[in-house]
């Protein structure tokens, strides 16, 4: 049994302006102690669908329309938000992208990772101290006990993204989710931040759902890749897969647009040509087919559905929201 | 085809850059004023605020023309009318053109109103007070005072402010700390101090500057008024310029050759304006209020002219545990609240409006 | 901290020498004394009035005289040829001469009777002002956008709408004779207090209840506002953790100007309610030309306003870590 089952989530929300499905029927399952990767740009979804996890949409102006996400044999979007919280922090916990915002600045370290401690275990302010130290040691901040007086604007960006780290670890959590963890950072900083969070993913046996918009990082820490286009599910595949053989051409497109060190230098960048969709205002049919160099007429009229890929390489299921015969068409390395 | 930079050997294809520009012309961006003026339309109380503000003026402007009792002529027997609603009596015959001096537009209108209505004018709709004045009318008369000194006031200010903070903020390093600690120092006298100083000696040199100078004590009234609200106002200034300055719109815009003119006219003007807006929409209550204060103090208009400070003032003083006039409190009260309400809403209504941080939030 | 304190009490020193500077020339150098609305005094008497008074003295000895410390009359140090029996005198002994007006007492003498009249009514008004914004602008940001939420606002914006003595006008017409519950006028108890400091503290109050609901509101839709509710902490302790803290900054750095608009607005009320405070003092300090008290009463309130506003500076950088102690 996977350990968190999402089926058919779908998030709206309604704005003066109309109204717009932020995620539309999207499914995954995430098996223990694995990393799940969810790429896709701004826009697609890929935050919206982990906040929702967590109850942490705010109900006016977002809806809940439908789907199911099963965890420990409940189902989170069916708990009551006293249980909700209980499992916040301590079961699943999330990460954010930019550090100085998400920590409170007027208070310390300290007291912000004492209080999930005091939450979740009871435990008093001092006997919290100590295992506080001990979890910025495993971060990798040198003299822990020191920090944990100082405030946020005291420290720098990647002691600040380990800090969180730590907060969200400290009470063992089954699930982690990372929300662009390493974005605001440098880039050497990022490195050493995925370093960290895989070396401690296999001390604990946590999983982790990893969003980015960084195909890099997917490449270096994911078991699996979902893509996101426009609130739904493009492609879903192992990550070797992936990145061997894209069969959305979303993710083609993706994966060809990265420069890449040593290429012939005067080529020219490739783009993924027009701009991503207005989600209140979506095309009928693939969210992508306006885009898409390969749309056939079938693409502009009815929503692909996410299909099994045969493909015999394949170290899992795969599958893609793209009609088999597009995709067959571009292996024989026709456009439409 | 266009080409890209010259001797770059790169070729950005016609055909794409046609494209672009094209697609980016589908999106019509918003400027600020747009912006600003659709957000205020959409926030219905900020607009019914400026709505009746407007009409407010407009009556206020336009009292002399129209058929109220005066507001001067005084009946020393009666004491108090309670209000009288218009079904009971509508109008009455009586009416005599008494006024303090007014204006040649002003006497216009009236000569205008006689011409219309004769001798007709408005029964006591509000009641009267207690020296037999129609209180309606001094209400509407009132709020031409009122007014007048607010926005002269405001106005006064903000020219003080506007200049002195613009220029402390443009010009930047020691001067801009001197003046600024000018302006500490002023801020941390209790000014209300200076004000009566101000007034108490301008009150014995009246006669000079009446007749030598034309300067009457009205006048005196809104410039001191004004020199002393002018300080936050500065602050504010100096602050948005500051921050401005150093922006990189700024410094775009100098790479892409503008003058300094041009600089300040066309892109720092337009963004002070807005929190100077906000800010003299602000400003004008609490003119209103301390013009109030004033006269609650003796210190401010004069009978026989009429202003909402004056009746409220009447009227505290005509509350007494035998008699309760009320009229005479709740009536200036009402009008006085309801457009400081209307101000203030819509001085709300626009910083939200005007305020970029909030554009595209909700 | 040192430099701090010192650097406040320079600008202080230099705030208020400008402020009696200026005041003591102003009222001496216009026309009129403190003395010509009484009825006309035989010259005898006048003249011991202006030699008590020191008022035949050239200006700038008057000045000095105020200022002090040093007495330059007939009683000073006998290094000046005075008899010695009362070498220092001055605003910089804390001696704010004699009254004009009230010939038998010193400035001194009725600022001290006065004064602590003014400041349980300011205190009681300043304490109203926080409970009530405070709490109404709470509930606002919480309840955003509900019935209670508009019902408060359009109050606190009503409350800054209205001159105080209009509010007092109507508390007098409900709460004395309406419903006669509380004393209207004069001074005897604190509950004489209660009416008069509601009406001076109601339109800080609003504006307290503003700042609030806007500062709560920014705060929580701060980020770190996400991180704890995602930390699994009870909405309860989220709010009194972590917004209010944030949430009550701006309230902190009002509290300065509120103190200085209180003071202001203690001269009309304490008129209307007949209340002994040092603000009916003051008001006609400057229409009787009485100068010693009127320059007692304005130094005193700039000392307070100043003091006060140090203090919420102070304040203001142990509630945030992020600011230091500096003159901003």
């Amino acid at each position: 049994m996977a350990l968190l089952d999402v089926r058919g989530l779908t998030v709206r929300f309604d704005t003066h302006q109309g109204s717009v499905r932020a995620v539309d029927g999207v499914s995954f399952t995430l098996e223990e102690g694995e990393t799940l990767g969810l790429v896709g740009e701004s826009g697609s979804g890929k935050s919206v669908t982990n906040l929702a996890l967590l109850g942490l949409i705010p109900q006016p102006p977002g809806v809940i329309e439908a789907g199911e996400v099963h965890y420990g044999g409940r189902d989170l979007l069916k708990l009551r938000p006293r249980e909700l919280q209980k499992l916040r922090g301590d079961e699943i916990s999330m990460i954010f992208q930019d550090p100085m915002t998400s920590l409170n600045p007027l208070l310390t370290i300290g007291e912000q990772l004492a209080e999930v401690l005091e939450v979740h275990r009871g435990l008093s302010r001092r006997a919290a101290r100590v295992k506080c130290a001990a979890g910025l040691g495993d971060v990798g901040i040198p003299e822990p006990e020191s920090r944990l007086d100082q405030y946020p604007h005291e420290l720098s960006g990647g002691m600040r993204q380990r800090v969180m780290i730590a907060m969200a670890l400290l009470c063992d959590p089954k699930i982690l989710v990372a929300d662009e963890p390493t974005t605001a950072l440098d880039v050497t900083i990022q490195a050493q931040i995925l370093e960290l969070m895989k070396a401690l993913q296999e001390r604990h046996g946590t999983a982790i759902v990893l969003i980015t918009h960084d195909l890099g990082v997917v490449a270096g820490m994911a078991d699996r890749v979902h893509v996101m286009y426009a609130g739904r599910l493009v492609e879903a595949a192992a990550t070797e897969d992936l990145f061997r053989t894209p069969e959305h051409p979303y993710t083609e497109g993706l994966l060809a647009s990265v420069p890449r060190l040593g290429g012939t230098f005067g080529t020219e960048l490739l783009t993924i040509p027009g701009s991503p969709p207005d989600l209140a205002d979506l095309p009928p049919g693939c969210a992508f087919a306006p885009r898409c160099g390969y749309a056939t007429a079938v693409c502009t009229q009815s929503v692909p559905r996410l299909q099994p890929v045969v493909d015999v390489h394949a170290e899992a299921p795969r599958f893609a929201a793209c009609p088999p015969a597009n995709r067959s068409r571009r292996r024989a390395g026709g456009r439409a | 085809m266009a080409k890209g930079l010259p001797n770059s050997g790169f070729d950005l294809g016609g055909r794409e850059l046609e494209e672009l520009a094209a697609e980016a012309a589908r999106f019509k961006g918003e400027s600020l004023w747009q912006d600003a003026w659709r957000r205020l339309r959409g926030n219905r109380t900020a607009w019914w605020s400026f709505v009746f503000l407007l009409g407010f003026t407009a009556l206020a402007l336009f009292a002399p023309i129209l058929p109220l009792p005066s507001p001067v002529s005084l009946d020393l027997q009666l004491e108090p009318q309670p209000p009288v609603p218009p079904w009971e009596t509508f109008g009455r015959s009586g009416f005599a053109p008494e006024y303090w001096e007014l204006s040649s537009l002003d006497q216009l209108l009236v000569d205008a109103r006689v011409g219309l209505f004769a001798d007709w004018q408005t029964g006591p709709w509000l009641g009267t007070d207690g020296k037999g004045r129609d209180l309606l009318s001094r209400i509407v008369w009132g709020s031409r005072t009122s007014i007048l000194v607010a926005l002269a006031a405001a106005l006064c200010s903000l020219a003080i402010g506007v200049t002195y903070g613009a220029v402390a903020g443009f010009l930047g390093g020691r001067i801009d700390n001197l003046m600024m600690r000018i302006v500490d120092i002023l801020y941390s006298i209790p000014f209300i101090f200076l004000v009566i100083f101000l007034i108490t000696i301008v009150n014995e040199y009246r006669a000079e500057l009446e007749d030598g100078w034309g300067i009457d004590r009205e006048t005196v009234f809104y410039v001191v008024i004004g020199a002393v609200y002018w300080l936050t106002m500065a602050r504010v200034v100096r602050g948005q310029v500051l921050s401005l300055r150093n922006q990189e719109f700024v410094e775009a815009a100098r790479v892409l050759g503008a003058s300094t003119a041009r600089i300040v006219f066309v892109h720092l003007v337009p963004n002070v304006l807005s929190i100077v807006i906000v800010y003299l929409t602000l400003t004008i209550p609490a003119v209103m209020l301390f013009e109030a204060f004033l006269s609650f103090l003796g210190l401010g208009i004069e009978p026989p002219k009429v202003s909402w400070g004056l009746l409220a003032v009447d009227g505290s003083e005509m509350v007494n545990p035998v008699k309760l006039y009320w009229w005479l409190v709740v009536f200036p009260a009402a009008a006085m609240g309801a457009t400081l309400l209307a101000l203030n809403l819509l001085g709300d209504g626009l910083r939200d409006a005007l305020d970029p941080k909030l554009r595209g939030k909700d | 901290m040192l430099r701090f304190v010192l650097r406040r009490l320079l600008w202080f020193a230099i705030t208020l020498f400008v402020v009696v500077t200026i005041s003591f020339f102003l009222m001496r150098s216009v026309r009129g004394g403190p003395f010509d609305g009484e009825r006309a005094l035989n010259e005898a008497v006048e003249r011991n009035i202006q030699a008590r008074y020191h008022l035949d003295w050239p200006l700038w000895k008057q000045y000095l005289q105020y200022v002090g410390p040093v007495n330059l009359g007939d009683t000073g140090p006998e290094m000046l040829g005075g008899d010695g029996s009362d070498p220092f005198t001055g605003i910089l002994v804390f001696d704010f001469g004699p009254s004009f007006k009230y010939r038998d007492f010193t400035v001194n003498d009725i600022i001290g009777q006065s004064l602590p009249i003014s400041v349980s009514l300011g205190t009681i008004a300043l304490l109203w002002a926080l409970v009530l914004g405070l709490s109404a602008g709470i509930a606002s940001a919480l309840w955003r956008g509900s019935g209670a939420d508009v019902t408060l606002r359009l109050a606190a914006t009503t409350g800054i709408a209205l001159p105080n003595f209009t509010v007092a006008g109507f508390l007098v017409i409900f709460f004395v004779f309406l419903i006669p519950v509380l004393p209207v006028a004069g001074y005897g108890s604190w509950k004489h207090l209660i009416l008069p400091g509601f009406a001076l503290g109601a339109p800080f109050a609003a504006y307290i209840a503003r700042l609030t609901r806007t500062g709560m509101l920014e705060v929580l839709s701060q980020d770190y506002i996400r991180t704890a509710h995602a930390k699994g902490l009870p909405p309860r302790l989220v709010i009194l953790r972590h917004a209010i803290k944030g949430g009550l900054l701006p309230v902190v750095s009002y509290l300065g100007p509120a103190t200085a608009g209180i003071l202001t607005g203690s001269l009309v009320i304490e008129r209307i309610f007949a209340i002994p405070g040092t603000g009916s003092h003051f008001v006609n300090s400057a229409l009787n030309r009485d100068y010693t008290l009127a320059m007692g009463v304005t130094i005193l309130y700039t000392v307070l306003v100043y003091g006060l506003n140090t203090l919420v500076d102070f304040a203001y950088t142990l509630l945030d870590p992020r600011i230091e102690l500096e003159d901003s």
